[in-house]
C-alpha cells in the first residue's frame, strides 16, 4: 500500500496537476501503456511480423484509449445512474445474440455492427459490477442473505446466457466479477466456504450439462498425454514453447515453436507462450509484474474510494482484471483446463481488449472526481 | 439522485484478497520456474525433437557410359509439381499457364482435387524439366509447390534396356548391372540437419553431419553403336521369322569383352516398369536351350583330340540312320553316305557325329565341354546370370553320349556359347567375359590345343562356302567368316515338340585373323523357316558385318567374285568330295 501512496504525496505538493485535471491517474496510465507496449512486441513475433494486423491491433489500442479517456471525464454519479440501463441493455443485447444464434443454427457471440462487431458479454464485464454495486450500496453492510440472492440472480443471468453461446471464458469472467463486489461488499467467510464446499459438490452436476468438447478440455487438463494429437495438442505445444525458452529465452522473434506453427493460437490465447519461449523466465515475471502493478494501483484506488459504490466498482474491476490475465496464464503454462480467453492487453484481438482499457477509464474517474478531504 | 455515506472500510478485507491474489502470482510464477528452469532440458528436447530433423542428402548417381564414352544412363535434375489442396483455387488467374506447363487438363484435376479433399498434398505433375519448375514458380499460385528430383534416363532406349536394368524411386538399382553395381554407382548420401515446420517443410538448413559423395561413373565393355546395329537387326529377324523372342552376343575374341548383348522384346527402360515381365529378362544369360548341333564343333574337337581321327577321316552313315542302345540316330531322313570329319559339320550329320564320338574315350566330350565354361556361369557377373546343365555323369551310356555330341541333354546360355566359340577362335585360350572396359585383357587359360582349334575354324568354313553347308547366308562380303548352326527341338512338356525349334548360328571373322565372335539364337520362329541356318544366319551377317566395318577391321577377302572359303582353293580334294 505503501508505494501507491506516493503519488498521493506528489498529488499534494503540486495541488492539481493537468493529469487531475484530465482526469487520468498516472500511474495506471504508464501501467498500461507499458503493458500495452509489451504486447505489441510480443505480438510483432506472434503474428510472424504481419505489418497488417499490428496497424489493425495498433488502431484497437487507440481506440481503447479513447474509450478510457471519455469514460474518465464521466463522474461516478453518472455510474450510478446508468448501472441499471446499462444493465439491462446488455442481458436485452445478449438475448438478441441467443435468438440470432438459435436462428442460425450456429454458435453466436457477437453483433454486426456493419463495420465492427460488438460482443454483448464483453459489455457485461463492466454491466454486472456495475449493477451490483447500484444494487448493494443502498443495501445493509454486510449484505443480508436475501440481498446476497439478488446478488446471484443478477449475476446468473448474463453468466448462464454467455455460458450457452457457448463461451464460458467469459461467463467466468462475469461471474467473477460479480463476485468480486460480493467479496468486498462483506460477505462472511464462514458463509463463502460454505459456498466453495457447495460448489465442490454440484462439480459432478455441472459435469453433465458440459459440451463434450469442455468435457474433453478439463480431461486434457488432468492429463495432457490422453489425446496428444487432438485436445491435448495445445497444451503440451504451449509448455514445450514456455519450457524450451529457459531464464532468458530464445530471443525476440527467434522463436521456433510459434514460427514453425507447432504452437497452436500463438497470436491470439497462446500468445503468452511466444512470450515464455523469446524471453523465457524473466520475460514472464517482467509481464507479470506489470499486471500486479495495474491490479494493485486498482486495488488502492478501492480503498481510496469515497462511497460504497465506487468501493465496490473499482475493487471488482481491478479483481476482473485479474481474473483474464490468472486464467489465461494458468491455461497456457498447464495449471488450468483450457479456456478460450485472450491474455489482456498482449493477445491479438477484438472487443475485450477495448473493455478491458476502458473498465480502467471507470477507476480513473473514481479516482479523480474524488472530492478533496484532508485526511 | 442520493450518494450514500461511505460504508465502513475493512482493510483487513483488502489484506486477505491481496494475499489471496499474491498467492495466485506466486503460483503462476512457481509453475513458470518450474518449465523454464525445471523440466528446461527435457522441454527443450521435445522442441528440438518437433523443428529439427536429420535428412538424407541424396547424392547424384554415377553415369553408366560406353566403352566409347557415350551415356548409356544418366541422372537429370527434374522437379515435380505439387498442389496443397487447402490452399489451392483451381480458378485462380494464371491456372491456363499452369495446366499448359503442366501439360494437364482442367477437369481432371479437379476430379483429383475432389477425390484428394482433406489431404495436404497432391502430385500434379512429376519428373518436369527445371526450366519448366522455374517458370511455374514464377506464375506465383497458392497452393502450388516444387520438389526438386533426380530421375535415371536411359538415352538408348530398349537397345540397353536388358543390360543396363533399372532404378526404382528412391534410386536404388533393381535389374541388371544397375543393380549389380549399385553401391558403386550411388556414392554415399549426405546428412544434414535441418529446421522443419508443422507441415513438414524444410525453412533453414543447420548443419551438415556428413557431406555426400558422388556416385561413380561405371564404364562398359559394350560398344553403344554395335548394340543398337545388334538390336535393330535382331528386332528384324525375330518380326520377319516371327519368332517368339531371340538373343544376339557380340564379343571381342581377344579380350573377352562383351560388346553387344541384347534381347528382342524389349522394353524402355525410361517408362520405369512397374510389374514382372518376360519382356524385362536378360534372355541371353537367363534363359537356357538346348545348343543342338552348334555342339558338334566340339565334339568333333574331342575325336581330333584323341589322336583316333584326323580331318580327312571317313564314316559311312549310310543308310542315314543307326540304331544305338536300341533307340534310333538319324539324319532327318538324309543318306550322306561315306563322309569325313568336314562333311560332318558341314551337313550337320547325327550319324557321323555319333560314330565319331563313340570311338572316343567315355569322359572326354564331357571334359571338353566343361573347360570350355558350359554348365558353370561366366564371369559376367551379371544378376540372375544361370550357368545351365552339364551334368558330370559317372559313365556315359553310349546314347546319352551320342546326343549330347549332337546337342541334347545339355543346356546353355546364348552368353556361353559365344564364350565357347571365342575360345577356340582365341587359339584355345579361354578369355573370361566381361561387360566392363579392360584396360589390360584378363589372364586366360589355355583348354584347347591351338593346332586343332585352326584345323577346326578351318573345317567349319565349309558350313559356309562349300555346296551343300547349312550356312550360306552368314557370308559378309569382304571378309571370311567361318561358323556353325544349329536346331534344336525345344523341350515340351511332353517331350519334344514337333513344331517348336531354336534355330542358332555362331560366327567367327575375319576368318583369317579372328576377331569378333557373334552368336545369334532365335527362339521358335514359326514363319515356316526354323533351321539355324535360315533364320539365324542371315541376322548373324548383318550384325557382323557392320560390327566389322564400325570397328575398321581390315577386310580379308576383296575379291568380290569369291564367295569360297580361303582354305577351298588350295584343298581341292575336299570339294570335290562334298
Amino acid at each position: 500500500m505503501r508505494l501507491f501512496n506516493l503519488q498521493n504525496q506528489w498529488r499534494s505538493q503540486t495541488n492539481r496537476s493537468v493529469l487531475q485535471k484530465m482526469h487520468l491517474d498516472l500511474a495506471l496510465l504508464i501501467s498500461l501503456l507499458l503493458l500495452g507496449a509489451c504486447g505489441l512486441i510480443i505480438l510483432y513475433s506472434a503474428s510472424n511480423q504481419d505489418l497488417n494486423a499490428m496497424t489493425q491491433q495498433g488502431i484497437r489500442f487507440i481506440l481503447a484509449f479513447v474509450c478510457l479517456f471519455i469514460l474518465a471525464q464521466i463522474p461516478p454519479t453518472q455510474y450510478l445512474r446508468l448501472a441499471p440501463w446499462l444493465y439491462a441493455i446488455g442481458v436485452f443485447l445478449l438475448l438478441i445474440v441467443l435468438g440470432t444464434g438459435i436462428i442460425s443454427k450456429g454458435a453466436q457471440r457477437w453483433l454486426s455492427l456493419g463495420l465492427f462487431k460488438f460482443q454483448p458479454s464483453e459489455l457485461m464485464k463492466i454491466a454486472v459490477p456495475l449493477m451490483l454495486a447500484w444494487y448493494l450500496h443502498e443495501q445493509q453492510l454486510p449484505p443480508r442473505k436475501i440481498a446476497l440472492l439478488v446478488c446471484a440472480i443478477l449475476i446468473g443471468i448474463p453468466a448462464v446466457l454467455t455460458a450457452v453461446q457457448p463461451d464460458l471464458g467469459t461467463a467466468l469472467i462475469i461471474a467473477s466479477a460479480g463476485a468480486g463486489v460480493i467479496l468486498l461488499a462483506g460477505i462472511s467467510w464462514r458463509l463463502l466456504l460454505l459456498l466453495l464446499i457447495l460448489a465442490v459438490i454440484c462439480t459432478p452436476l455441472l459435469w453433465h450439462h458440459m459440451h463434450s468438447y469442455q468435457q474433453a478440455r478439463v480431461l486434457t487438463f488432468l492429463n495432457p498425454e490422453r489425446d496428444p494429437l487432438g485436445a491435448g495438442y495445445h497444451i503440451i505445444q504451449s509448455k514445450i514453447a514456455i519450457g524450451s525458452g529457459g531464464i532468458f529465452g530464445k530471443g525476440w522473434l527467434n522463436g521456433t515453436q510459434s514460427h514453425l506453427d507447432f504452437l497452436p493460437e500463438h497470436a491470439t490465447d497462446f500468445i503468452f507462450a511466444v512470450c515464455g519461449e523469446e524471453f523465457g523466465l524473466s520475460g514472464g515475471i517482467v509481464l507479470l509484474t506489470l499486471y500486479l502493478t495495474v491490479i494493485g494501483r486498482g486495488l488502492y484506488i478501492s480503498t481510496k474510494a469515497q462511497d460504497t459504490f465506487s468501493r465496490l466498482l473499482a475493487g471488482s474491476l481491478s479483481l476482473t482484471f485479474f481474473f483474464s490475465m490468472f486464467i489465461n496464464m494458468g491455461m497456457v503454462t498447464g495449471i488450468l483446463p483450457v479456456v478460450g480467453l485472450p491474455l489482456p492487453l498482449v493477445s491479438y484481438g477484438g472487443t475485450s481488449m477495448v473493455t478491458l482499457i476502458a473498465s480502467f477509464g471507470i477507476l480513473m474517474s473514481i479516482h479523480t472526481h474524488r472530492k478533496l478531504v484532508t485526511t | 439522485m442520493r450518494y450514500t455515506e461511505r460504508a465502513p472500510l475493512e482493510l483487513w478485507r483488502y489484506w486477505t484478497i491481496i494475499c489471496i491474489l499474491s498467492l495466485g502470482a506466486m503460483i503462476l510464477i512457481a509453475r513458470l520456474i518450474d518449465l523454464n528452469i525445471v523440466k528446461h532440458n527435457f522441454l527443450q528436447g521435445q522442441g528440438d525433437a518437433r523443428t529439427t530433423r536429420v535428412v538424407s542428402v541424396p547424392s547424384f548417381r554415377g553415369m553408366i557410359i560406353d566403352r566409347n564414352n557415350q551415356p548409356l544412363a544418366i541422372t537429370i535434375p527434374v522437379v515435380s509439381v505439387w498442389i496443397n489442396p487447402h490452399e489451392f483455387d483451381i480458378h485462380t488467374d494464371n491456372i491456363a499457364q499452369l495446366l499448359k506447363l503442366t501439360n494437364s487438363h482442367f477437369s481432371d484435376i479437379k476430379q483429383k482435387l475432389a477425390k484428394v479433399e482433406n489431404k495436404d498434398f497432391m502430385y500434379l505433375a512429376r519428373d518436369l524439366d527445371p526450366s519448366i519448375g522455374a517458370q511455374i514458380t514464377a506464375l506465383h499460385i497458392p497452393g502450388i509447390y516444387l520438389q526438386k528430383d533426380y530421375r535415371r534416363y536411359y538415352p538408348e532406349g530398349p537397345a540397353s534396356a536388358h543390360i543396363l536394368g533399372f532404378t526404382n524411386v528412391d534410386d536404388h538399382g533393381q535389374e541388371g548391372l544397375e543393380m549389380a553395381y549399385d553401391q558403386w554407382l550411388q556414392g554415399q548420401p549426405g546428412l544434414e540437419k535441418v529446421l522443419k515446420d508443422r507441415y513438414g517443410n524444410t525453412v533453414a538448413d543447420e548443419q551438415t553431419i556428413r557431406q555426400q559423395q558422388p556416385g561413380r561413373n561405371l564404364q562398359l565393355s559394350i560398344d553403344n553403336r554395335i548394340q543398337y546395329i545388334a538390336y535393330t537387326e535382331l528386332l528384324n529377324g525375330v518380326q520377319q521369322f516371327h519368332a517368339t523372342s531371340g538373343s544376339a552376343v557380340v564379343l571381342n575374341i581377344k579380350t573377352g569383352e562383351i560388346l553387344a548383348m541384347t534381347n528382342v522384346p524389349s522394353y524402355d527402360p525410361n517408362m520405369r516398369p512397374t510389374h514382372e515381365d518376360d519382356r524385362y529378362r536378360n534372355r541371353a544369360v537367363t534363359d537356357v536351350f538346348e545348343p543342338g548341333s552348334t555342339i558338334k564343333t566340339f565334339a568333333v574337337e574331342t575325336a581330333l583330340a584323341s589322336g583316333k581321327f584326323t580331318p580327312y577321316s571317313t564314316v559311312n552313315t549310310s543308310p542315314g540312320w543307326i540304331m544305338v542302345d536300341g533307340k534310333k540316330v538319324d539324319d532327318d531322313g538324309y543318306n550322306n553316305g561315306v563322309v569325313d570329319l568336314t562333311t560332318i559339320l558341314k551337313v550337320s550329320s547325327n550319324v557321323g557325329m555319333t560314330k565319331v564320338i563313340l570311338n572316343t574315350q567315355n569322359h572326354a566330350l564331357y571334359n571338353t565341354l566343361h573347360s570350355l565354361g558350359f554348365g558353370q556361369t561366366t564371369a559376367s557377373e551379371f544378376p540372375g546370370e544361370r550357368s545351365g546343365e552339364l551334368i558330370n555323369r559317372p559313365i556315359w551310356s553310349p546314347f546319352v553320349l551320342a546326343t549330347l555330341s549332337f546337342g541334347y541333354g545339355i543346356s546353355v546360355t546364348t552368353l556361353q556359347l559365344a564364350q565357347a566359340y571365342a575360345t577356340l577362335a582365341n587359339d584355345g585360350v579361354k578369355t573370361p567375359v566381361t561387360l566392363l572396359k579392360m584396360d589390360q585383357p584378363a589372364q586366360g587359360v589355355q583348354v584347347l590345343n591351338p593346332k586343332i582349334c585352326h584345323e577346326l575354324l578351318t573345317m567349319l568354313e565349309s558350313v559356309l562356302y562349300d555346296k551343300g553347308g547349312t550356312a550360306p547366308a552368314a557370308r559378309i562380303p569382304g571378309y571370311y567368316v567361318t561358323g556353325k548352326t544349329g536346331t534344336a527341338r525345344i523341350l515340351g512338356p511332353h517331350g519334344y515338340e514337333k513344331d517348336h525349334h531354336n534355330g542358332m548360328f555362331v560366327g567367327i571373322a575375319p576368318a583369317t585373323n579372328p576377331q569378333l565372335v557373334v552368336a545369334i539364337m532365335i527362339h521358335d520362329p514359326q514363319g515356316g523357316k526354323y533351321f539355324g541356318g535360315d533364320v539365324a544366319a542371315p541376322v548373324f551377317s548383318r550384325i557382323m558385318s557392320q560390327a566389322l566395318r564400325l570397328l575398321n577391321i581390315p577386310p580379308d577377302n576383296l575379291n568380290p567374285t569369291t564367295t569360297n572359303s580361303p582354305s577351298s582353293t588350295n584343298n581341292t580334294q575336299r570339294n570335290i568330295d562334298a
